[in-house]
């Protein structure tokens, strides 16, 4: 019964959010109010609805329905209660429902929202977020229905693919799930610019929250998911430039170069026909990913269940979607009023070298992921674009401009001084070269361009650092001066300053991986195995059992030279319902290094192969990520995202002192 | 230094301060274009160096790929053709029903890998029908088969659609998220 409430739910959303799409506009065009209004209260149904039916997937899944066909293919009687909850959304009919569910939850939150939006502005928004909402919800619907019936229900589920019985599922979709769906209301803002005709500074301030919450959860989405490839699938590496990652990496840069371009349009009002197309594009690129995804069309290593029905439903959506706003960018852009005129030495010129670089380097990425796609189609080769072409594309176009960030960052808005710039991180400058120079003489005849990586990422640290500092701390001033001034920065100077660090420390333990070894071993208990600073002795083997698998668990001591760190298991399950192994890699944190074990094949005589791997400095790539977003969400408490009224407050911008132009 | 492009003609308008907008806007897309042309230089070249071509081991010979070259290999692990030893070294043979093609590799193989199943493997052809493989490519889903191996079977008509585990012995029904 109530699966087929879920089912209606599902269905009544979908009649709910037609009259989301249309009615708002048809009011709009009318000046009727009243009729513009409606998409508010339509876009909360619909979210109510969508969550019904969410809710009663979940009851299915926790009463471990097997008559639903969805749970009979994916949860199993024996699976502990956190993974039939997540088995969910671990395959594609409920991951499209949570998908939908995020979508519809976002449109709800525009129409609850305080802020005053002018309302053509509130009811273009909500229709266009509508319309997704319908292509979306008609796709579950007609291609994906999680509630389909099977008849005789089988005994017992298949089980959920056992990769996928991890913490990490539970984490990883939802987070970046709402990343990448949540660009889907900057798109529906943009759409609405573009009918209404008018961009300006609310629109802005308007739209940067939401992208800054997209942003810090697809931050976090696509760091959760990389540390969990990292320690799940038992290579020890953390990225792998696969299609799917690809698919995740490319909103996330268009999406760092909207939040950085809206700031450009909110405090000088320049930059708009830009951050339109670049909204629009960002989406488009999360609509992208939901393809690639989906249809198999790429081979990636993340194997979702595929259909061409569904990816040929996915393209039409996605050609109609990308299309038509490109469309009408095309058509209304050249009507928009032009943006006022800056210097390109200044704050927003440097905010523009960042979008140029930036959207350069998506566009490699673009490429280097299509590229096999439409080669097949043309020539018929099928070809692998993999880490070398990446290596050799997307890093120099990010290296420069990461290197010119700190000079950005400290630069006054109107009109900046390329020279005092310079000075003011020399110093950050200095100490970053000296600690490259220090790391180069002692890692000698090792990597060559590690040390200048991590030199790159302690000027981004120093740099965002020795900035605020810059900003607080005046000559001749006492602590409490310094504390009133730390008080008065607005919250998004301290956001920007965590960001920009984050990506400092992300940069340090990228580099870093250079020095990581690798040694592979076949040991009997008692015999030991040495890579790079770790030394492992293997204690034992032994079967154990779970609820759901059976395992062989070795048992290690580690050292680190003569340090005796904490012992370390490893293991290797076998699933029982699908008779699918799966290796549990044994990771020993050691301070911000991990010493990575993770086990082979037995070999008969009671021997088992063994792989060891030192991965120095590994965890700044994930704590830089959460340092990230962690400055995301501290710019989205600033307080003009909080004041109802657009409103230019005194402290917001120090430099803001008109200067004659 | 490619860095220095969008900042460098900056200098230049502080100085002056006479920049009419249509000339700002021309020094802007001329950095963007920059900027856009070093990237294509980039990509073009890593484009050349950089890909690996995938072939079945029907199609090395039919290609005429020459030794030396880098490039995946797929296709199914022929039964009973796995050999262990010594020490990490592992031998077996790849096949797409027509040739066979051998593969040494050192190392750890993924979870997946059994005999019978579909398998990628990235590494460098020594000629003839010996391959030298540095990495075996690992799969989330035990019944999935990688497209392009399903292809190179496909045009050697051993292919039946939904024969997912080929002649894998454990042969269970297909989960039903791929019908």
């Amino acid at each position: 019964m109530i699966v087929e409430i879920g089912h209606f739910a599902l269905a009544l959303a979908l009649g709910v959010a037609v009259v989301q799409s249309v009615v708002p506009l048809w009011g709009v065009a009318r000046h009727d109010r009243a009729l513009a209004g409606v998409g508010s209260s339509a876009a909360i149904a619909c979210f109510l609805l969508v969550a019904l039916s969410f809710a009663a997937l979940v009851v299915s899944y926790v009463r471990s329905d097997f008559s639903v066909e969805n749970v009979a293919a994916n949860s199993h009687s024996t699976q502990p209660l956190i993974y039939k909850l997540t088995s969910v959304w671990g395959n594609h009919e409920g991951s499209m429902l949570l998908w939908v569910l995020i979508l519809t939850l976002f449109g709800a939150l525009v129409a609850l929202s305080r802020r005053s939006l002018p309302v053509r502005l509130r009811a273009g928004t909500l229709a266009a977020q509508g319309m997704v909402t319908v292509a979306f919800l008609a796709f579950t619907l007609l291609t994906s229905n999680p509630f389909r019936r099977v008849f005789p229900a089988p005994a017992d589920g298949q089980d959920l693919n056992p990769i996928l019985q991890d913490l990490g599922l539970a984490i990883h979709p939802p987070l970046l799930y709402v990343g990448y769906v949540g660009f889907s209301i900057t798109y529906a803002f943009a759409v609405a610019a573009l009918i209404d005709g008018r961009i300006d500074a609310v629109w802005a301030r308007a739209v940067r929250p939401w992208t800054l919450l997209a942003w810090v959860f697809l931050t976090l989405g696509i760091a959760m998911g990389s540390y969990w490839a990292y320690y799940e699938l038992g290579w020890g590496g953390w990225w792998f430039w696969d299609p799917v990652e690809n698919a995740s990496l490319m909103p996330w840069l268009a999406g760092t170069a909207l939040i950085h371009s809206t700031v450009v349009m909110e405090k000088r009002d320049a930059l708009k026909v830009w951050t339109i197309l670049l909204a629009i594009l960002t989406f488009s690129l999360s609509l992208l990913g939901t393809f690639i995804v989906r249809s198999g069309v790429l081979t990636s290593v993340h194997s979702f269940a595929t259909d061409p029905a569904r990816g040929l439903f996915i393209l039409m959506i996605l050609v109609f979607f990308v299309g038509g706003s490109l469309a009408l960018f095309a058509w209304r852009a050249p009507l928009l009023r032009q943006g006022g005129l800056f210097a390109p030495v200044s704050r927003e010129g440097a905010l523009v070298v960042n979008n140029v670089f930036i959207a350069t380097a998506c566009a490699t990425v673009f490429i280097g992921t299509l590229y096999p796609l439409v080669l097949e189609m043309v020539t018929g080769a099928k070809i692998s674009v993999g880490p070398p072409f990446f290596n050799a594309t997307f890093i120099p176009v990010l290296v420069p401009l990461l290197l010119v960030l700190p000079l950005g960052q400290s630069m006054a808005w109107k009109r900046g001084d390329l020279l005092g710039a310079a000075q003011r991180n020399a110093a950050a400058f200095g100490l970053a070269l000296l600690v490259a120079l220090a790391t180069i003489a002692m890692t000698w005849g090792g990597p060559v361009l590690a040390p200048l990586g991590i030199g790159l990422g302690i000027f981004l640290v120093l740099g965002a650092l020795f900035d605020l500092g810059e900003r607080i701390v005046t000559r001749a001033s006492g602590w409490s001066a310094v504390l009133s001034r730390a008080k008065g920065l607005p919250r998004s100077a301290w956001g920007t300053a965590l960001a920009h660090a984050g990506v400092g420390l992300s940069v340090i333990g990228i580099a870093a991986t250079a020095w990581s070894t690798e040694g592979i071993g076949v040991l009997k208990p008692g015999e030991r195995l040495t890579s790079g600073r770790y030394t492992v002795v293997l204690e034992s083997i032994q079967p154990r059992k779970g609820p759901n698998f059976t395992a062989e668990v070795a048992r290690f001591q580690i050292f680190s030279g003569s340090r005796e760190l904490a012992p370390v298991e490893a293991g290797k399950r076998i699933y029982t319902a699908r008779a699918m192994p799966t290796t549990e890699a044994g990771i020993r944190t050691d301070g911000l290094s991990q010493a990575y074990i993770a086990l082979g094949e037995p070999q008969g005589d009671g021997a088992i192969a063994v792989r060891l791997y030192d991965k120095p400095l590994i965890l700044l790539i994930w704590i830089g990520a959460i340092v990230m977003s962690l400055g995301g969400a501290l710019s989205l408490t600033d307080r003009r995202f909080r004041l109802a009224a657009p409103r230019r407050s005194a402290t917001a911008q120090p430099v803001a002192v008109q200067p004659a132009e | 230094m490619s860095a220095a492009e969008p900042v460098e003609p900056a200098r230049h308008v502080v100085t002056k301060r006479r920049f009419t907008r249509k000339q700002r806007r021309l020094v802007l897309i001329g950095a963007a274009g920059g900027v856009l042309c070093l990237a294509a230089g980039l990509v073009l070249f890593a484009l050349r160096d950089t890909i690996v071509f995938f072939y079945g081991p029907t199609e090395i010979a039919e290609k005429g790929v020459t030794p030396g070259t880098r490039m995946r290999l797929g296709g199914l692990v022929e039964q009973g053709s796995v050999v262990r030893g010594p020490g990490q070294r592992i031998v077996f043979s790849i096949t797409d029903s027509r040739t066979v093609m051998k593969v040494t590799y050192d190392g750890l193989l993924p979870d997946l890998f059994r005999e019978g199943q579909g398998v990628v493997t990235e590494g460098v052809f020594q000629g003839g029908d010996q391959f030298r493989a540095d990495s075996i490519l690992a799969k989330h889903d035990e019944t999935y088969m990688p497209r392009e191996v399903a292809d190179t079977l496909k045009k050697q008509g051993h292919w039946q659609p939904g024969d997912a585990g080929a002649s894998a012995p454990q042969a269970k029904p297909a989960p039903q998220a791929t019908q």
